[in-house]
């Protein structure tokens, strides 16, 4: 048995470089990795095995003719909630069973164009709505750590599947956590990068003004390679950012001198499990004897974060969903009487209880009479937060945190109480409402050896900070190589 | 109407003109097949996101100028949120509380009473699919989902549903001479709600409102208000109240019924657009475009009597149309000494052709240039006015210069003394007695007696000699 599946972005391209291995040899071995791991883990919801290997096939003809590709022949695994042309793109969900992309997302198509090779599609929570995986409509993803866990979510599969070494490197979606918390879970490098770095043109809206698409990955190093292929201005999304995209790689180096590193206090008021503080007090220890000065920095509007996120980003998704009503693709209701009755049966039978949940709520905040209350107020309270961190990167380059308060759950252990579900986002939501960019890497492993993530937080375009700060732990202490006993 | 007085308020909607849609690249040609100007924006597939036409922002501007709005200097799009199977996103990007344009007015007149009628708003939004309804099922093509629609907002100005009719048409009359639509109803490029309400006229406060829909052509305008105004009057006659509501016009049964009540009433739940930023319009932008404005059809119709000497009449004829105008114009460039004439083509002979044919000027044979070469021709005298017609005749069927037509048919008007006499000579020969009546004093007989040389000279007689040398040679009756 190979063990090409185990290796990160750039330890494959360093043997296709080398002939060592052709694309598909390792597209092979990957496959066969998901067909021995993939039944105990459920990572996947589907397999592009015959469509995989003849990309790869492709990709190993143009590196014969000698053509370049910074991916080139590189098994990428996608989160459900992006387009990808010619597969399916349901989101975990009922309502867009038998939907097939007709289109690249644009992050897809970046990739695509440096010769990445789509290998299928992960679990998650239907339309990104949740942390734990477990409002899938197909399947429950279980934590490669320990299968009686959930991997996190929403981009749980994504997660699992890169932990398991069932994937290279997977790409999540982050809306207020769901790349960096599952990442956390599983113990693998999650980067959600600034509001607009990377085009949301092809990922499947949740909501608009807090989605982004983030890598999932091995290491820190292939973390910023995917982000350095997909980020930039997109004429297709008018909320992506024209700002050139800086050389993350060169911003991989081996120390923290001249780095100031803040730690919110309202981080650390004893809410989470003394074995995640006791994680990252540690990281921050690593990082101080790398040279930076750590600093003390406040942000005092942390108690709104949740209600905040939760009124508009359940807002947001109310308007984002009504599309799937059943005419144009996706599923359709039968025995509908009329157009009405036909949105009715098709949302009633193609929605989960969580989406259901969230659409009624953002229908509320924002109906006649309550849409002051509500959703006008959460917006000045967002700008609010948003202050918050602009204050606290006046005193710090970057902000280190946990990335919630607990590590990986036990499956149904919260399923049945939304309300504790959404407070283990506590950490992660402020970041995408104030459109800063975060990273979770892995920083240690409770007794019951489950991983923690550690929090690098940076301003708006900052990732060359945490990508800098996670490389330079990772490399000096870090955990992102350890694996899950499978 | 003499008890009651009634209350107008007209929401437009009107199609720009621009080459792609609002927020997608797709084309918006009206009349290909269903569904062949589509793509994953405009249907609303998962994951696609709007972006936004500038041209579709610059018409909107250019539109409130010419009609006196003021211009947010910040403005932002919103979604409106409701269910129906034309939507493909089942909300529609429109603008809520800060459009585009503010304020302005349209100018009308009625019955020779010039009124000025208030606009509250213009705002830019995406149009809707189209429904099509069979016997046993329903499609729905999207080739207009998403083309920008321009919304102009009428305060409650309007007195009567002729009042209306006349804001609708002088709306269209501005906004087809700015070029930003064709406001080609037959295309549903414009199409308009109204707002009505009657009031007994001793009362201030305005009666209950009522709203209409689907109203798509300038005689649907008055007739749906005629209709409920009689309709609300018979009502306020028998001391019913005016329910408010939302009706429908129905143009084949010139009815308008009951859509919903207000209880029926979506809350639309408007938030602002996350997809789209705000549209911000720097001062030195809409400078630049109000520069380049062009000339309001009024404006034009006045320097058109003052620069040209042409009546009032000719002048409002040929400045209804800003094509029509500007066609005029560029015949007139060439021969500036003859704006009547140029005029009395126009009018006359290039209209009529038009309204035949029914085609618009842009279709219209004979170019600007030619027109004036043949105006020319006729001005100094080269070929007399029949014959003038005859050229012109030929020009619109078969193409070519007034010039080339008259000297390859031999056409030129006879204007050698030797040759009118020669020819005067033999119509009097030929014509002793009306020659005797005219010497008789006949006035007529000496038409008569024109034609005639006229019509030995194969046309090309200089009338206007030949009539003098009669006179000369049989002395003045």
């Amino acid at each position: 048995m190979s063990e090409l599946h185990t290796l990160g972005v750039h330890e494959v391209l360093e043997r296709l470089n080398r002939r060592e291995c052709s694309s598909e040899d390792i597209v092979r071995d990957v496959l066969a990795a998901i067909g021995r791991i993939d039944g105990t883990i459920d990572g996947y919801l589907s397999v592009a095995a015959e469509d995989a290997l003849a990309q790869a096939r492709a990709a190993d003809e143009a590196r014969r003719q000698g053509a370049g590709g910074r991916l080139l022949g590189v098994p990428i695994a996608v989160k459900d909630v992006l387009n990808v042309r010619g597969q399916p793109c349901g989101c975990a969900s009922r309502i867009l069973q038998g939907y097939v992309s007709p289109y690249d997302a644009t992050a897809v198509a970046r990739l695509r164009a440096e010769g990445a090779v789509f290998l299928g599609r992960t679990n998650m929570d239907e339309f990104a709505m949740g942390s734990s995986t477990e409002n899938s409509a197909f399947k429950v993803t279980r934590n490669p750590w320990n299968r009686n866990c959930v991997p996190g979510g929403s981009s749980g599969g994504s997660a699992a599947v890169v932990a398991a070494d069932e994937a290279i490197a997977a790409l999540g979606s982050d809306t207020g956590g769901s790349v960096r918390q599952p990442a956390s879970f599983c113990g693998c490098v999650g980067l959600k990068p600034s509001y607009g770095r990377i085009s949301r043109y092809g990922l499947t809206a949740f909501a608009s003004s807090l989605d982004q698409i983030g890598p999932m990955t091995k290491s820190v190093r292939d973390a910023a390679l995917l982000l350095q292929v997909m980020a930039g201005h997109d004429p297709h999304d008018s909320s992506c950012l024209p700002d050139p995209v800086p050389d993350y790689a060169a911003a991989l180096v081996p120390d923290l001198k001249g780095m100031r590193l803040g730690l919110p206090r309202e981080y650390f008021v004893g809410g989470s499990d003394p074995e995640v503080e006791r994680a990252i007090r540690a990281a921050v220890e690593v990082c101080r004897g790398l040279g930076a000065e750590i600093v003390d920095v406040a942000l005092p509007h942390t108690p709104y974060v949740i209600a905040t996120y939760y009124v508009i980003a359940t807002a947001e998704a109310s308007a984002n969903l009504a599309r799937f009503d059943g005419v144009r693709y996706g599923t359709r209701a039968a025995g509908a009487e009329d157009p009405i009755d036909l949105y009715k049966r098709t949302r009633e039978q193609g929605f989960g209880p969580e989406v259901k949940r969230r659409i009624i709520l953002g229908t509320y905040v924002l109906s006649s009479g309550y849409h002051d209350a509500y959703y006008l107020r959460a917006q000045k309270v967002r700008t609010l937060i948003r202050r918050d961190f602009e204050q606290a990167f006046q005193s710090c380059d970057a902000i280190v945190a946990p990335v919630a308060p607990t590590p990986a759950y036990p499956i149904g252990e919260k399923g049945g109480d939304p309300l504790q579900m959404y407070l283990g986002d506590i950490f992660t939501v402020p970041v995408n409402l104030a459109g800063i960019c975060g990273m979770s890497v892995p920083c240690g492993f409770t007794t019951r050896q489950m991983p923690v993530g550690l929090q690098i937080l940076g301003p708006a375009l900052g990732e060359g900070s945490i990508l800098r700060v996670g490389h330079a732990y990772e490399q000096a202490g870090g955990w992102s190589h350890r694996r899950p006993p499978l | 109407m003499g008890k009651y007085r009634t209350t107008i308020g007209l929401e437009v909607h009107v199609q720009l003109k621009t080459h792609s849609k609002m927020f997608c690249g797709c084309g918006t040609d009206f009349g290909a097949p269903p569904n062949t100007h589509v793509c994953p924006v405009c249907l609303g597939y998962p994951g696609a996101l709007p972006v936004m036409n500038r041209d579709a922002i610059r018409l909107t501007v250019i539109s409130g100028l010419m009609l006196g709005c003021r211009i947010n200097s910040y403005s932002k799009f919103d979604r409106k949120n409701y269910f129906y199977p034309d939507m493909p996103k089942n909300y529609q990007i429109t603008q809520y509380d800060l459009p585009l344009c503010l304020g302005g007015s349209v100018e009308i007149e009625v019955g020779g009473r010039v009124r000025t009628i208030g606009i509250t708003r213009i705002h830019l939004e995406e149009d809707v699919a189209k429904n099509l309804h069979y016997a046993t099922w329903s499609g729905i093509d999207f080739n207009r989902a998403g083309v920008p629609l321009m919304e102009i907002v009428s305060e409650p100005d309007l007195e009567s549903p002729e009042e209306a009719s006349a804001y609708l048409l002088a709306l269209r009359q501005i906004l087809t001479y700015a070029g930003v639509s064709d406001c080609n109803l037959e295309e549903g490029n414009m199409r308009c709600d109204a707002n009505c309400s009657l009031r007994p006229a001793d009362r201030v406060e305005l009666g209950t409102k009522v709203e209409i829909k689907n109203i798509n052509t300038v005689k649907g305008v008055q007739g749906a208000l005629e209709y409920e105004e009689i309709r609300q009057a018979e009502a306020l006659d028998g001391g019913r109240t005016i329910v408010q509501e939302t009706r429908r016009w129905d143009a084949d049964l010139g009815i308008t019924s009951s859509m919903r009540t207000k209880e029926d009433a979506h809350d639309y739940r408007y938030f602002p657009e996350p997809d789209l930023m705000p549209v911000a319009l720097p001062a030195e932008q809409v400078a630049a475009w109000k520069a380049a404005l062009p000339e309001l059809p009024q404006a034009r119709r006045e320097r058109f009597v003052a620069q040209y000497g042409l009546p009032e009449y000719d002048a409002r004829v040929l400045a209804a149309e800003r094509a029509v105008a500007d066609y005029f114009e560029a015949a007139l460039r060439l021969i500036p000494g003859s704006p009547k004439a140029v005029s009395n083509w126009v009018m006359t002979d290039v209209l009529r052709v038009l309204s035949e044919r029914t085609i618009d000027i842009g279709r219209f044979p004979i170019p600007a240039d030619a027109l004036a070469e043949l105006i020319g021709l006729a001005e100094k005298r080269v070929i007399n006015s029949n014959t003038a017609r005859d050229v012109f005749a030929l020009m619109l069927d078969e193409g070519g210069r007034a010039g080339d037509i008259v000297k390859t048919r031999g056409l030129a008007q006879v204007s050698d003394t030797a040759a009118i006499e020669k020819v005067v000579e033999q119509a009097i020969a030929e014509n002793a007695k009306s020659a005797e009546d005219f010497r008789q004093g006949k006035a007529a007989a000496l038409k008569f007696l024109v034609g005639q040389v006229m019509r030995l000279s194969k046309g090309k007689a200089n009338p206007q000699m030949a009539t003098e040398m009669l006179v000369a040679r049989l002395g003045k009756g």
